[in-house]
């Protein structure tokens, strides 16, 4: 089985999850193989999806905690339930 | 800990093994569904302070969830404070039926976009998002080549910001998938129950955000890839 470029495009987060076939993974990966573009369209979008889960991405804001349970500590003083 | 590299082939073998992800806290995930049904039991048997211990490993994700919906980092810390006060007051709704996790968030989704609700004025990109659902272009930036970003260049606030402006300029329904499923790492299933949608419209979602963030950040990243060695003359 062969496989065009925008076929495997459409894999790619399936793909990179391992959640593809694998009958149509082999069939990837031979394209793969031999296709630059596909082959760096696929390590791109794996190395943004490393990049965002950082923690470094999304800081917390200073003191966010503390004040969050401030506020809970006056919920709770308040007998709310 | 590990034994010291013999040569520079096994150094290099060594790196390509480690786990390709890795953050500075564990996952939020790990936390024991036993432990949470007990620390529930305990609170609303009236040892409330417990709480505090129960929400706080939800909390980032909670934060996270509501700066993706509202946009604003001070109107999700606000949110994030309303978001734990519901929960704690409807704690003794929780059935255990889905993780604690999966009820807290959807309860923080909830208070996100019941705030845009009251605002009047959902974010433009809502709309443009339900538009483009039934299609759009989600061609990928093409490439010839790519030299992988290392995580170390986080320490760079520059690449930092540009992932989170990047995500932040997602349309709603993909940029709250991303977060859920690649930030906040959760089960397909997980992310789908808080989202209300099935798996599979969940993953369409998914690859699609990922095809859009590739777009938008791979020839941006290139400037943030290790520069290649350069070796002059041969060794002696």
């Amino acid at each position: 089985m062969r496989i065009d470029c925008k076929h495997v495009w459409d894999h790619i987060s399936a793909y990179i999850d391992g959640e593809v076939e694998a009958e149509l993974r082999a069939t990837i990966d031979r394209h793969l193989e031999t296709c630059e573009i596909c082959s760096a369209v696929l390590d791109s979008t794996r190395n943004v999806v490393v990049l965002v889960a950082d923690d470094r991405v999304f800081e917390l804001p200073a003191g966010f905690s503390r004040r969050l349970h401030e506020r809970l500590d006056r919920e709770l003083a308040l007998g709310g339930d | 800990m590990g034994e010291p590299v013999k040569s520079p082939k096994e150094f290099l073998e060594r790196i390509r093994s480690m786990p390709e992800k890795s953050s500075s806290s564990p996952p939020a995930a790990a936390a024991n569904p036993d432990r949470e049904a007990e620390c529930i039991r305990r609170i609303l048997a009236g040892e409330k302070h417990l709480f505090h211990e129960l929400i706080r490993p939800c909390e980032r994700a909670i934060y996270r969830m509501l700066v993706g919906i509202l946009g604003s980092e001070a109107d999700a810390e606000d949110a994030a404070q309303e978001t734990a006060i519901k929960v704690y007051l409807n704690l003794k709704n929780f059935r255990g039926d889905a993780q604690f996790r999966t009820w807290v968030l959807s309860i923080a989704r909830n208070e996100g976009l019941g705030r845009l609700r009251r605002q009047g004025a959902r974010r433009e990109d809502s709309l443009d998002a339900e538009a483009e659902e039934q299609g759009g272009d989600f061609t990928p930036a093409i490439l010839t080549s790519w030299r992988e970003v290392p995580l170390e260049a986080l320490e760079r606030k520059e690449l930092a910001g540009l992932l989170r402006e990047a995500i932040e300029r997602l349309p709603e329904i993909y940029r709250n998938v991303v977060i859920l499923r690649d930030i906040e790492e959760m089960e397909g299933r997980e992310a789908a129950a808080v989202l209300g949608i099935g798996e599979g419209a969940m993953k369409v979602r998914l690859h699609r955000a990922r095809a859009l963030l590739q777009k938008t950040l791979a020839p941006r990243l290139k400037a943030f890839a290790p520069q290649r060695k350069r070796w002059f003359g041969g060794g002696r």
